[in-house]
């Protein structure tokens, strides 16, 4: 069927800020989309409140909203753009819950919107546990047997007929809360009775146990004329108990026999069929018992995936882009498979490799959660590497992790397990973590047998042996470790010159010439769909040690981009926006862009984006053999965060050309000293700041410099430990917790600490910048709300700066073009100053771009990566100006404002106060007339329903007590109720304003918890000091998440608040498109 | 391990270990991409005189299991891959798939660079190759280059059974069908037995009075190996056959009703082998994804007077004749692979006869055509 001309326009609704469980696969699988619709032809009209995704760059859609994916708003945005059709099924369940709304509301149909892709019925069909269920029975594929149970009568008779081991969920609960898994007769009438009570509806479903058995998911496509391909197999080396975003997964599948695949194809196809996905992709997940091979159908998603995303990467089967064909009335067969140009899209891609994906997580950043795995994904991000054989594929994925792993074992890492026993190894093994694997490798090592490890950690025994065939190769190296027979076999099971100069005490470098000196180096190989069949048009290369390499002869005008690996806090879509930047301007400005990058999800590593894409690990030796076999004329590495500017030094030590700024200025800036010194030469004023190696130096320094003081370990990034000092008890306590119990004098040389002058009550501010030699490009200067102290990244922050005076903004633009000056920035920089009334002093600068490049850019119109990659190529700003990439002035006529995403749901035991570390997943931006609007819409976009009535309790630090009384008055004249704690009402009361005094916590019927608890509150304001405020302050924040209570942890943000609510509701749905914003 | 070696007919060189039997072993080379079932296609009577290259990196992970075999011992003569199971993983495993090779005498080697292996087929098309165990490279070369050319070779009536056997329907029985055998698989008299066809299996030179003899209600032409053009007895045995009782071919069976009809058949550069092709129904529009393994193709333009038109792009219908006249009446091609756009089945519209060049009895692939069975037996009855 060809394409539908009954429509043509088409809504699409993006995901929203990269959250836990909703990562940038989702900007892949929307710019995906909205390219191909407008390819055909169609007028795009897209909505996503995050802007830090390629889908929201103007040119990917006619009309981009970048406002909260709220039902009201879309619901004005439909209103205001008539769309003929919306396509839900490309903006993960943020998209699909919203679709769902409006389609309830009868707003699709009061405006005639159709659905595409999915219908309502379809997408309820799914979600819903029973409606699922039912609709499996009905098709004849077996789900896990369950009974409801209302006593505990009922629950034992529902045992009595399926047998132990039983999962017990009670209904109606929140968050999986209550589940439980019970061995026995005993743990299950525990697990019941408790389930019995927590459950409001006393209602408990007892279901068999799939823990432990092996997980499957088969990524499925369907068109209308009920054309159906399975694009790929994933097989979780993790069994079921671990979400699947947390479990290490392979593709294709690897221990199923034809038979038990092909009936579970089958399957997967029959439930697309029965749930009735008209058209696009799915996601179905099975469980087999690895006893019987029982195969029970688990849950499918009716839309594309952080699965599917993994799919198209590990096939070359773009699965969004040929899900929006689709969705616009094409069948599979009328879509040619881009990769051969010559084959059609309905066909099932043929791998002649092996894709490992493993997740990343960010648990020390969480120290109060525990780090087991379960069924409630907790993993921050993901890297996936291609080998030839799993083994490659395991070791290449463990080192693109950058978690100080160089492969499977032989590194650093294994010192975590030398001081575990025996038992305790295994429970390591027995329990998923997030290093289970290393402590599977190392159970093998120390010789437990693969049977033992494959029977406590339910890992597939296939799986161990090739695990055991890594660590068996490593041990024949150490006995023989001159052996280049043995050194080609470990080259080929995806060992890298770091593990083997590990295990033979050698250098990297001795190492590397040695094997280069036995002909060992890379060769790269294609991802073609169709295991070599067919001839690839579509380059997209992975490095294995074969006998012949596919790269074409280097080109001589190829650059090279170096990603930013896989999603961490701190690191995520932001520096991939860059790089896909990066590449594009690359393109325009007549290069051949090459991208290298691991992490799956993302735009970069979308084949299309670049000329040729390696899906390679970000080390310096995997890199290095990109180079090798390149030979670009330049690499860009300060688009892609702390990753690629970490290999600056290696890449032009290898002799590559660095792009743009050098590695020395790149040092010049990271080095305090050096930096220190380029400040006080140019007469830019710093906080005062020292240096101390021990705990006496570290109270001299502060002796000196005067508290409060900002401390951190010199060895840390990202603001890890970082923290404000208030107090001398607040820094002994630091320092105890940091360094242990050390006596007065102790060495802290091995990580001396920084401690800087903290500046009370000081305005933050962040600039962009561009410098090409002769003149500065400044893109934004954005004014925080948070004061200093709170991590930039954690920080909402707004353009134009509200509050900074015409001197302050003056000297902002006069210290960071001499800042850049003295450095030699060629391309981005990032600066923080601390501004307090015209006084500002430089914090940090950062000579790359930083993550608030892509919201600059959004809120300005001016593409900072772009006009940034062109300068590092060595165009001046004047001819970018000539060439109209860069706008003649550019200056905001609305108010923008970024607010950060916390994830704070999946760590209920944390503390939700922000403090110098961040813990920010992603972000948002709003736009609005002033402040108050912009900021209102941030608040709804990130996840904040902010209620207009009710009751408001504040409890403030001293500190900021005199704009609580601002906050006050504003929320009183709202109609709200104000209670406060008796210091804060107190203070309220000297100024006028009347508070209700409650309870301290623990103390009366009017405290905190109990009018939480009983919904008397609907906001809380409370604002700690430093870390100290634990206790009162911790539980009533926590109370307040618990209850789904908004809570705003700095006084800055509750005024924000505050202002945004004297907007009124009505400025929220007061939608504008960027492009008419930036006409 | 003791090390391998093979050697193409233009004298590529590829190294490896034995992961099989031990020997020297030649054929010609042929790539399957089926991710799943190497027992299945090690056991392929269709593989003879074959050396089968699986382009899926890790094989030998499952086992093997009695229920997979199509045949009661492998009929390729070397098979070739990247990475061979030391240890498998089934509930359902009897052995070791290294072992079950071993056993059956099969040379076999892993540690090959199989995407170069393939590529080079790809490139160069199918040709023989020597392949062995401790054994030397100009010995092999010299082997290679002597192997014959899989064109004009008869080699399914190598594999055809040599007597006719009985297999018992495996449901209320609803007929009788006299499969020649041309190299078949277990999976289609499975097929066959399991929608209530007692199946009377022949020998591949059956005269066609034998077969009415038997008074079937359809005759099956089954899959095998190597050039159609050789089978000059089962050919005419079909001529006789045609109108006068149903027929339903598969793989070289269809090939075999190509030159009943008058047509005549081709080899393709590379063939088709795998688990992943693309068919359309022609009357429909809707893609089958198939499981294939031929070297030979149908050429229904030789029944045409002009030329095929030439293909750019991915494959229209237009790239078939949609209808052509032979002395058993106008013939219309049905299915056309979207890879290439060659022919993949056909039925003749005066009598009750229909063919197809893939597998719907699938083993190893994709279950999708299983459905053709279903039609055979609706023709017949």
């Amino acid at each position: 069927m060809p394409r539908r001309n009954d429509i043509s326009s088409i809504l699409v609704i993006g995901s929203g800020p990269i959250v836990i469980g909703q990562g940038c696969e989702f900007d892949y699988s929307g710019t995906q989309a909205t390219r191909v619709l407008r390819s055909e032809g169609y007028r795009v009209i897209l909505v996503n409140s995050n802007p830090a995704t390629i889908m929201t760059d103007p040119e990917f859609a006619d009309a981009t909203y970048i406002e909260p994916i709220s039902p009201e708003v879309v619901a004005a945005i439909i209103e205001k753009e008539r769309p003929d059709a919306l396509l839900p099924t490309l903006g993960g369940q943020t998209a699909l819950n919203v679709t769902m709304a409006l389609a309830q509301d009868g707003v699709l149909e009061k405006l005639g919107v159709e659905l595409i892709g999915a219908g309502v019925e379809a997408i309820q069909t799914a979600e819903d546990r029973g409606r699922f269920k039912a609709a499996m029975d009905a098709a004849g594929i077996p789900s896990p047997i369950s009974q409801y149970a209302h006593s505990l009568d009922e629950a034992m008779a529902a045992a009595a007929d399926l047998g132990y081991p039983l999962m017990v969920r009670p209904s109606y609960i929140l968050g999986g809360g209550g589940t439980g898994l019970a061995d026995d007769e005993a743990s299950f009438r525990e697990i019941v009775t408790a389930g019995l009570d927590a459950s409001p509806v006393s209602e408990v479903l007892v279901e068999e146990s799939v823990y432990g058995w092996k997980e499957f998911e088969l990524e499925v496509m369907r068109d209308a004329n009920d054309n159906a391909v399975i694009v790929c197999s994933i097989e979780n080396l993790d069994p079921m108990g671990v979400h699947t975003g947390d479990s290490i997964t392979v593709a294709p599948v690897q221990t199923l026999s034809d038979r038990e695949y092909q009936a579970m194809r089958d399957d997967a196809i029959t439930c697309l069929r029965a749930i009735g996905v008209e058209t696009g992709g799915s996601n179905v997940q099975f469980a087999v018992d690895p006893a019987t091979g029982r195969r029970l159908i688990i849950e499918m998603n009716p839309r594309v995936s952080r699965s599917s995303a993994l799919a198209s990467k590990a096939t070359g089967f773009p699965i969004a882009k040929i899900a929006a064909k689709l969705a616009v009335g094409y069948t599979l067969d009328e879509i040619a498979n881009d990769i051969t140009g010559a084959t059609p899209a309905s066909f099932e891609p043929a791998l002649d490799y092996t894709v490992v994906k493993v997740p990343r997580f960010d648990f020390a950043k969480f120290p109060a959660a525990g780090d087991t795995l379960g069924t409630s994904m907790r993993s921050v991000g993901e890297a996936m590497a291609i080998g030839r054989t799993f083994p490659e594929a395991l070791q290449k994925a463990l080192r693109s992790l950058e978690t100080g792993r160089a492969g499977l074992g032989a590194d650093r890492t294994e010192h975590a397990f030398a001081a575990l026993d025996d038992e305790e190894l295994l429970e390591r093994v027995r329990v998923p973590r997030p290093d289970r694997i290393g402590a599977v490798a190392e159970a093998l090592r120390r010789g437990h047998s693969p049977d033992r490890v494959a029977a406590v950690s339910s890992i597939d025994p296939w799986f161990v042996d090739q695990i055991l065939q890594i660590v068996e190769t490593r041990t024949e190296i150490e006995q023989s470790p001159e052996d280049p027979g043995l050194l080609r076999k470990a080259k080929r099971m995806g060992f890298s010159d770091r593990q083997l100069a590990f295990i033979t005490r050698r250098s990297e470098a001795d190492i590397s010439a040695w094997r280069r000196a036995h002909g060992i180096t890379r060769t790269f190989n294609t991802v073609d769909t169709c295991a070599a069949e067919f001839r690839a048009e579509t380059p997209y290369f992975y490095s294995s040690f074969e006998e012949e390499s596919e790269v074409p002869p280097p080109g001589t005008r190829t650059v090279v981009v170096l990603g930013s690996g896989p999603n961490r806090i701190g690191q995520g879509i932001e520096f991939d926006y860059c790089c896909v930047h990066a590449s594009f301007a690359l393109k325009d400005a007549g290069y051949e862009p090459v991208m290298i990058n691991c992490n799956p999800e993302t735009v970069s590593t979308d084949y299309d984006t670049s000329d040729r894409l390696y899906f390679e690990p970000l080390t310096v030796e995997d890199v290095v053999g990109v180079l090798e076999a390149e030979q670009p004329a330049a690499v860009i590495v300060q688009l892609g965060g702390q990753t690629p500017l970490g290999l600056a030094r290696a890449i032009e030590a290898a002799g590559v050309q660095i792009a743009g700024t050098s590695p020395d200025a790149i040092d010049a800036a990271e080095d305090r000293e050096r930096f220190a010194a380029l400040c006080h030469a140019t007469g830019i004023p710093q906080p005062a700041n020292g240096v101390a190696s021990s705990v006496r130096e570290a109270e001299d320094v502060v002796d000196v410099i005067g508290l409060p003081v900002l401390v951190r370990p010199s060895y840390v990034l990202g603001g890890r430990a970082m923290r404000v000092i208030y107090t001398v008890e607040d820094l002994s306590e630091y320092l105890a917790e940091f360094y242990g119990d050390l006596p007065g004098a102790a060495d802290l040389a091995d990580a001396p600490l920084l401690i800087d002058r903290f500046l009370e009550g000081a305005t933050e501010v962040d600039v962009d910048a561009i410098y090409d030699g002769t003149e500065l490009l400044v893109g934004g200067v954005m004014e925080h709300i948070e004061q200093a102290g709170i991590h930039s990244g954690d920080s909402a922050c707004v353009v134009p700066p509200p509050t900074l005076t015409e001197i302050a903004l003056a000297r902002i633009h006069d210290y960071t073009e001499r800042i850049a000056r003295g450095l030699g920035v060629r391309g981005l920089l990032n600066i923080q100053y601390a501004v307090r009334d015209d006084d500002v002093f430089v914090i940090e600068a950062n000579p790359r771009g930083s993550r608030t490049v892509p919201f600059i850019s959004k809120a300005t119109g001016v593409p900072l990566a772009k006009v940034a990659t062109r300068v590092m190529m060595g165009e001046s700003l004047r001819q970018l100006r000539e060439a109209e990439l860069v706008p003649a002035s550019h200056g905001n006529s609305f108010t923008a404002v970024k607010e950060a995403v916390l994830p704070w749901d999946r760590f209920p035991q944390e503390d939700v106060v922000l403090g110098p570390e961040m813990k920010a997943t992603g972000e948002v931006m709003g736009v609005g007339p002033d402040l108050g609007v912009a900021f209102g819409k941030a608040l709804l976009a990130a996840g904040h329903r902010v209620p207009d009535s009710g009751t408001v309790f504040l409890t403030v630090d001293d500190r900021d007590k005199p704009q609580a009384t601002e906050v006050a008055a504003i929320m009183l004249s709202l109609g709200y109720r104000v209670v406060a704690t008796r210091g804060t009402a107190g203070h309220l009361a000297r100024n006028g304003i009347q508070a209700t005094i409650v309870d301290k916590v623990g103390e009366g019927p009017w405290n905190p918890l109990h009018m939480l608890e009983a919904g008397e509150i609907q906001m809380v304001f409370n604002t700690p000091r430093g870390r100290r405020a634990r206790g009162d302050g911790a539980v009533i924040r926590q109370a307040a998440h618990r209850h789904g209570v908004p809570c705003v942890t700095t006084i800055e943000g509750a005024l924000a608040v505050a202002r945004s609510l004297q907007a009124g509701p009505d400025a929220i749905v007061d939608v504008h498109s960027l492009q008419s914003l930036h006409s | 391990m003791s090390t391998g070696l093979l050697v193409t007919a233009d004298g590529a060189v590829f190294r490896g270990e034995s992961v099989g039997a031990e020997g020297v072993t030649t054929g010609e080379v042929v790539f399957n991409t089926t991710m799943t079932g190497y027992q299945e296609v090690s056991t392929d009577p269709s593989y003879a005189g074959q050396v089968v290259v699986m382009t899926s990196p890790h094989i030998g992970n499952y086992g093997v299991h009695d229920g997979d075999a199509q045949a009661s011992a492998p009929h390729c003569t070397g098979f070739v891959v990247r990475s061979m199971a030391r240890r498998y993983s089934s509930w359902r495993a009897q052995g070791s798939f290294s072992d079950y090779l071993l056993h059956h005498g099969i040379v076999a080697l892993g540690e090959v660079d199989t995407r170069r292996l393939t590529r080079h087929v790809r490139d160069r098309g199918a040709m023989p190759v020597a392949m062995g165990t401790d054994v030397d490279e100009a010995e092999l070369a010299a082997m290679a280059a002597a192997a014959p050319s899989m064109e004009g070779l008869d080699l399914a009536t190598g594999v055809s059974t040599t007597e006719a056997y009985h297999v018992a329907a495996d449901a209320p029985r609803r007929g009788h069908v006299v499969a020649y055998d041309l190299g078949i698989k277990r999976d289609i008299t499975a097929a066959l037995a399991g929608r209530g066809l007692d199946v009377t299996v022949v020998p591949a030179t059956t005269a066609a009075e034998a077969v009415l003899a038997m008074d079937p209600n359809g005759v099956f032409l089954s899959n095998g190996p190597g050039d159609p053009e050789p089978l000059h007895e089962t050919v005419a045995a079909v001529r006789a056959l045609l109108g006068r009782v149903p027929v339903f071919g598969i793989c070289l069976g269809h090939q075999i009703l190509g030159l009943a009809l008058g047509a005549s058949t081709f080899k393709l550069p590379f063939g088709h082998h795998g688990g992943n092709h693309p068919v359309r129904r022609l009357a429909d529009g809707v893609v089958d994804i198939t499981s294939q393994n031929h070297g030979f193709a149908v050429d229904l333009w030789s029944l045409v007077d002009g030329d095929a038109p030439s293909r750019r792009g991915v494959p229209t219908p237009e790239l078939l004749p949609a209808r052509v006249d032979t002395e058993y009446g106008p013939v219309r091609a049905t299915h056309q692979n979207l890879n290439d756009g060659t022919l993949e089945g056909m039925e003749c519209l005066d009598i009750p006869v229909f063919s197809v060049q893939y597998h719907p009895e699938a083993a190893p692939g994709p279950n999708d055509a299983a459905v053709l069975f279903d039609r055979f037996r609706e023709r017949i009855l």
